[in-house]
């Protein structure tokens, strides 16, 4: 090559401001069409009054108190919904055209998918700590202090965080949003449902308890629970099993992401 | 830059996607602050083709420069001498007109207040200056056409790639586009053009290139292309499309509208006189006949052997 290649544009700093202009972007649409988040919050809204009110009764779980045994299972669980926004949004703007504009941008490669995931990280962060009201108005209580509900939160956000590029990948390997959320259910019933996060899992048959007792949700909420609740039923261990499952999840799959990304 | 002056050079291209071969293999050559129109059937790899060049698409084989910068090995150069307006109107629905512009020229690093005045001005410049506070998911498909094209030319690219530009825009829209188009050019600017429209492209190419099934049919100027066609062009119109269908084959052309066949006189080996002669053979009657210059239609249609939808292929079924 005889000709000069101008200053490289696309270093750190680079990297890092077209990731804000990104997120900004992401984040622009909770400001236009609110509703959208009103409806990221109804779900786990109707769970928790599903569960606390119509089938709580019957719920036996270690440890006494129903409610302070299911609210961490409904925070882990919405951030893990939270999460399918990633791959709804990087398919629509792929479907739209929106990617191949980016990619032929002089910015950063991995801004677009690391403002997309940040930007679904900051919308989680509101939405739990919605939750987190909602908790206190139906009953629930931390029984630890507040730097380690505050941990809670993080724990259960980092987790989201490791979803969010499952859901990249998947966002990236379907034509739209309708087929990302098709996508993402049958994810969902053994991840979110054969869990820990509502009942306890030695009510259920022994193959199912095995596998509910092990998986990364489950190990979130019990994580979660060791933050928020304490005592001897959950243990600090699944603090750190659950960092464990997050980075390893994350180290895992975004690169992967961020492979498809460039090869699309 | 290159020693040609060529603002765009690709090298035997290739790219599939599976079994499917999109761009078998096109060489092709722009010179700086000239403009080349991409014509092609649908699926003829013309998309497939700008995308390569714009760095989107990683091709399979082959080499591509543009502006002096090779697409695989320098991609950010490319992509800081380019505009690219996709085939689809690649806005963001929830940020305003304005605010899509604005993004666009932040991520191509312009600063804070030159993205801003950019914005303003390629708002006023293709006529959403009152539209662009409002959210684009209020906007028209044309609205949103020339918003996309206005963030292509939001870094003043001295390389602009354009997706069928003008697909979706009302006549005066194309008009004024076409006006665009012409006044970056007269500047400097280097255009490749994709379009479905003839008029488009013998309006503003320099040059055309045919693509046909990932591979070039024929290049060269408007002139040249109608030229090599030969001086006249017979038309025959016949009562039905039935008919039409029989004398295409009959005359070893295609139907080129419901009852119209057409058959390119070139370098007299088919006179008009052997085209009714083959006529009388197969006992069909034209109900109407007629000689005229050849339009780029009939090149593009000889070439690509192709026939519109319900034609040819819909009457013999
Ligand atoms: N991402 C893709 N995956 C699979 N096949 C693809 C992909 N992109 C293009 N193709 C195929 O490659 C061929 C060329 O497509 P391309 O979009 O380049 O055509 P085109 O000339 O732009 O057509 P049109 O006029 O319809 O826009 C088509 O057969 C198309 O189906
Ligand atoms: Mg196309």
């Amino acid at each position: 090559m005889s000709v000069d290649v101008p200053r490289r544009n696309d270093g750190f700093v680079w990297a890092v401001r077209d990731t804000l202009a990104m997120i900004g972007r992401n984040l622009t649409v909770i400001r236009r069409v609110p509703q959208l988040l009103v409806f990221s919050f109804v779900q786990p809204l109707i769970f928790v009054f599903m569960f606390r009110y119509v089938f709580g009764g019957a719920i036996k779980v270690p440890g006494g108190s129903y409610v302070d045994y299911l609210m961490p299972g409904v925070f882990v669980q919405t951030v893990a919904f939270g999460a399918i926004n990633t791959a709804i949004g990087l398919a629509e703007d792929k479907n739209k055209g929106l990617l191949e504009r980016l990619q032929s941008l002089p910015m950063s490669r991995s801004a677009v998918l690391a403002g997309r995931v940040l930007a679904d990280t900051i919308r989680n962060v509101l939405i739990v700590s919605l939750m987190l009201v909602v908790g206190t108005m139906v009953g629930f209580h931390t029984h630890t202090n507040a730097l380690k509900v505050a941990a809670g939160v993080a724990l259960m956000v980092l987790f989201g965080l490791a979803l969010c590029w499952l859901f990249a990948l998947i966002g990236l390997a379907v034509p739209n949003g309708e087929a990302a959320q098709a996508a993402a259910f049958p994810l969902f019933a053994p991840l979110v449902f054969a869990s820990s996060a509502f009942v306890d899992p030695r009510t259920m048959p022994g193959w199912l308890r095995w596998w509910a007792e092990r998986q990364p949700v489950s190990i979130a909420a019990k994580g979660v629970r060791a933050l928020m609740l304490g005592g001897p039923q959950f243990p600090m261990d699944y603090v750190w099993a659950s960092i464990a499952w997050s980075l390893g999840i994350s180290a895992v799959l975004a690169p992967l992401a961020v492979r498809k990304f460039r090869r699309t | 830059m290159t020693a040609t002056g060529a603002a765009i050079v690709a090298d035997n291209l290739r790219k599939t996607f599976g079994e499917v071969v999109a761009v078998d293999h096109i060489s092709l050559e722009v010179p700086r602050g000239s403009v080349l129109g991409m014509l092609g059937v649908n699926g003829a790899g013309k998309t497939t083709m700008v995308r390569m060049l714009a760095t989107v698409l990683k091709p399979d084989s082959g080499r591509a420069m543009v502006h002096g910068f090779d697409v695989v090995e320098h991609p950010q150069a490319v992509r800081r001498s380019i505009g690219l307006a996709g085939q689809s109107a690649a806005v963001d629905e929830n940020l305003t007109g304005r605010e899509n512009l604005v993004l666009v020229g932040r991520l191509t690093h312009l600063s804070k207040s030159t993205a801003r005045q950019r914005a303003d001005a390629l708002l006023d410049q293709f006529g959403l200056a009152d539209a662009g506070n409002r959210p684009v998911r209020t906007y028209s498909g044309g609205m949103r056409r020339r918003l996309d094209l206005g963030a292509a030319l939001v870094a003043h690219p001295p390389v602009l790639f354009l997706d069928e530009p003008t697909t979706g825009l009302d006549p005066a829209s194309r008009l004024d586009l076409w006006g665009v188009i012409e006044t970056l050019v007269a500047d400097g600017t280097t255009v490749l053009l994709t379009t479905q429209y003839l008029e488009e492209a013998d309006r503003l190419a320099d040059n055309i290139v045919v693509v046909d099934k990932g591979l070039i049919a024929a290049e060269g100027s408007a002139k040249q292309l109608k030229d090599r066609l030969g001086d006249t062009v017979i038309e025959f119109e016949f009562a039905t499309s039935s008919v039409a269908s029989s004398a295409a084959v009959a005359l070893g052309s295609s139907v080129a509208a419901a009852t119209i066949v057409r058959v390119v006189m070139s370098n007299g080996s088919v006179t008009l006189r052997d085209a009714l002669n083959l006529l009388a053979a197969a006992e069909i009657v034209p109900s109407h006949v007629a000689l005229r210059e050849p339009t780029l239609d009939d090149v593009f249609l000889t070439l690509t052997h192709s026939s519109p939808i319900g034609g040819a292929a819909g009457a013999t079924a």
